[in-house]
């Protein structure tokens, strides 16, 4: 298995929000969760990443065999865990270009690689970033200033199709999004499916769905896994809505 | 090879040339200031009797003045009757005969800020003639400027060499009875730069005090004073980025700059000096007069400042638009750390017509550092059609820290179209989580979004210079968050 959930539990400011929660996902597997609002999707995603203000009272998280919880943001994102933020921040001055360049080299660093040769760099996100349909202008500006949602939402795929990670997890990429860039996101996380990458995705719709086809569709509810599935679960939750599956759980 | 060390020696032998320097490297005198020490001062430099005049106007003036009090700062009081004010450089036989015996931790630091292998050695304080690169650099570098018709030296010499430049333009942006600082300045200066470009002359390279022999040992009382001709252009840039070993607690500095009609003069300084420790103990008091005169039509000044260092940093770099359609900028980065404070900011004075000002400051705080921008827009009746943009933004790290923001606008003219920005944020927990989730160190992450917070003003930077600020923005502000 490539990721290992057990049990976890996690609390934010006091407040208990996932409550015992399991999941394995293994090589090359696309997960979906879906879930309500407030069933702790976005929780589950900061918490992987290592958001500071999510403690993880209860459980384990192992990640390629070793315990991710015990280590920082920014070594589980070195080794190899992205995610793609629901809200992207605004880093104003430090460019896009600036931004990625830093970030992999401290991967390559952290992995005992020499820095990226500057050229070789700017060829290989020149190719990604026309892979996302993104203007070459596009990566000396501003971290997401003054950027549409969807620009923001691209840039993120953009960014996971540069960092390369085994592991990534998409925090509601597709909210917020019109079916053009929808297309264009998708078709971005496509291009990325491999035998050696995995992906949790996020969503509160089956639309993203209908474009990125999962291995396994689960329904999260008041911070626990409530029921699996295949691809199939989420067209009946499209068809029927969360009551059925939800009501189905409680009785 | 031979030229070379003809040259290394060229320079050793002109350094003794003016006696002065010979003579004072044996007495210091004692601490006290009266008529009878600034006697002594202009003595010792064999100054002509009208420079003698001068200081001693600008004495008697100070006596009568008491020093101000309105600036966001607390200052503990400053015994003037205590300072020693001629302290001949140190003796040689003190200094560090190689980098071997300079301190490792300032040795660490000037690898973090990645200052050239050739000049760390002059930084530390290494006696000067066995640093044979720099030297030689600075001999054709000298011819290369003499060639173009430049004069750059130092004041002492200027007053000798060219006492009718001096005469003519000294004290004529900022007059000795000024302010208190600037008075006491005029009256006990001891050296500083002097720079004339002459007319339609573009200075055929940046000047740099480090390419100035008699650089060290000048700083406690500086004067500068940099003309430019009508039609010539000169970037000129002062300080550095190391930290500098000095032994005198209070800075007061002058600077003037004159810009003739279609003339351009750019100013960058990179301020360093030893802010005092963790706890707010020691520290140099910087307290600076600069000002430019854009005396001619479409002439311009830009001031370029990267404030790190000092205890206390008080100044105001400033433009007097006198100039139909002249320019003034100003460019600023004050960072304060741990106890440091800062009241720094500019005056754009409008009296001619068409004449347009831009300021951006950006003051960053971290610790319990109180950061204060303060400036000055006056816009007089004749200036017709004035124009100024101001943006001020603070980023606060922590929250003990302080960021305050005094703009002053006096417009006496309706066509005066001013504009007035201010933004004050924190490093947002949000940017530094995004940047690590990218895998960037939390330490690697605050140095990026500070940069890009400064990046308006390290552009204004000449190349080299801006990488060196930018490391220093991250030396200045280790530790600060976390």
């Amino acid at each position: 298995m490539l990721i290992e959930i057990d049990n976890l539990h996690v609390s934010v400011e006091g407040a208990e929000i996932i409550k015992g929660l399991n999941l394995n996902i293994g090589p090359g597997e696309v997960h979906a969760i879906m879930g309500p609002n407030g069933s702790g999707k976005s929780t589950l995603a900061q918490t992987i990443a290592g958001h500071g203000d999510y403690e993880v009272t209860n459980g384990s998280i192992r990640f390629n065999g070793t315990d991710l919880l015990d280590m920082e943001a920014d070594e589980r994102a070195r080794a190899g865990v992205f995610l793609s933020f629901q809200y992207p921040v605004e880093i104003p001055g430090v460019s896009n270009v600036y931004l990625l360049k830093a970030a992999l080299n401290a991967r390559r660093k952290a992995a005992g690689e020499p820095e990226i040769d500057a050229v070789e760099f700017m060829r290989f996100i020149r190719e990604k970033a026309s892979l996302m349909e993104l203007d070459q202008q596009f990566l000396s500006r501003g971290v997401n200033e003054g950027f549409s949602g969807g620009e923001k939402k691209r840039n993120e795929i953009f960014q996971m199709a540069v960092l390369e990670p085994t592991f990534a997890v998409l925090d509601e990429t597709d909210s917020g999004l019109d079916i053009d860039a929808l297309k264009v996101v998708a078709n971005g996380v496509n291009q990325q499916r491999s035998a050696d990458r995995s992906f949790l995705l996020i969503t509160h719709y089956q639309r993203l769905l209908d474009y990125v086809q999962p291995d396994f569709v689960h329904v999260l509810a008041n911070g626990r896994i409530i029921r699996s599935g295949d691809k199939s679960l989420a067209l009946e939750l499209e068809e029927n809505g969360y009551d059925d599956v939800l009501a189905a759980a409680n009785g | 090879m031979s030229s070379r060390q003809t040259d290394v020696q060229d320079i050793v032998d002109r350094k003794y040339e003016h006696g002065f320097i010979t003579d004072i490297e044996t007495d210091t005198v004692p601490p006290g200031l009266d008529e009878d020490v600034i006697r002594l001062i202009s003595a010792k430099k064999n100054e002509p009797q009208f420079m003698l005049d001068w200081r001693l106007k600008a004495f008697r003036h100070w006596q009568t003045l008491e020093e101000p009090d309105w600036a966001k700062l607390n200052i503990d009081p400053i015994d003037y009757q205590a300072i020693s004010y001629f302290s001949a450089p140190k003796n040689k036989d003190d200094a560090p005969k190689s980098l071997d015996e300079v301190d490792p931790k300032l040795l660490e630091t000037y690898d973090k800020l990645g200052i050239p292998l050739h000049e760390r050695a002059r930084l530390a304080g290494v006696a000067v003639d066995a640093v044979f690169d720099s030297v030689s650099v600075a001999t054709t570098f000298k011819a290369k400027l003499a060639d173009a018709g430049v004069i750059f030296c130092s004041f002492s010499e200027a007053v000798l060499d060219h006492p009718e430049l001096i005469e003519k333009y000294l004290g004529t942006v900022v007059p000795q009875r000024d302010n208190f600082f600037a008075a006491l300045n005029s009256a006990v200066f001891t050296d500083g730069s002097f720079v004339f470009i002459p007319k339609g002359v573009r200075c055929p390279m940046e000047l740099s005090t480090y390419f100035r022999i008699n650089a060290a040992n000048t700083g406690q009382f500086e004067r500068t004073l940099i003309v430019a001709e009508e039609g010539s252009h000169v970037s000129y840039l002062e300080g550095c980025t190391a930290p500098q070993r000095d032994e005198n607690q209070l800075h007061a500095a002058v600077v003037e700059l004159v810009a003739e009609t279609d003339a351009e003069i750019k100013y960058s300084t990179v301020q360093n000096w030893y802010p005092g420790d963790e706890e707010g103990r020691g520290g140099i008091y910087n307290f600076v007069t600069k000002r430019g005169d854009c005396r001619g039509a479409r002439s311009k000044i830009s001031w370029t400042q990267v404030e790190a260092g000092s205890a206390i940093t008080w100044k105001y770099p400033s433009c007097i638009l006198r100039g139909d359609d002249s320019v003034g900028e100003f460019y600023s980065v004050a960072v304060t750390n741990n106890f440091q404070q800062a009241d720094t900011g500019t005056k754009m004075v409008h009296i001619g017509k068409n004449t347009t000002s831009t300021i951006i400051s950006k003051g960053i705080s971290a610790g319990q550092a109180q950061n204060a921008y303060r400036g000055l827009v006056k816009v007089f009746p004749t200036a017709d059609n004035a124009r100024n943009y101001t943006q001020c933004d603070s980023l606060l790290m922590g929250n003990r820290c302080g960021a305050h923001t005094f703009p002053y606008m006096e417009i006496k003219n309706p066509n005066a179209i001013v504009e007035h920005e201010a933004t004050t944020s924190k490093i947002a927990d949000d940017q530094l989580f995004y940047c690590r989730q990218r895998g960037i160190s939390e330490e690697d992450a605050v140095n990026m979004i500070v940069n890009g917070f400064c990046k308006e003003v390290f552009r204004e930077l000449p190349m080299e210079f801006a990488v060196e600020a930018q490391n220093l923005m991250n030396v200045s502000l280790e530790g600060a968050v976390g």
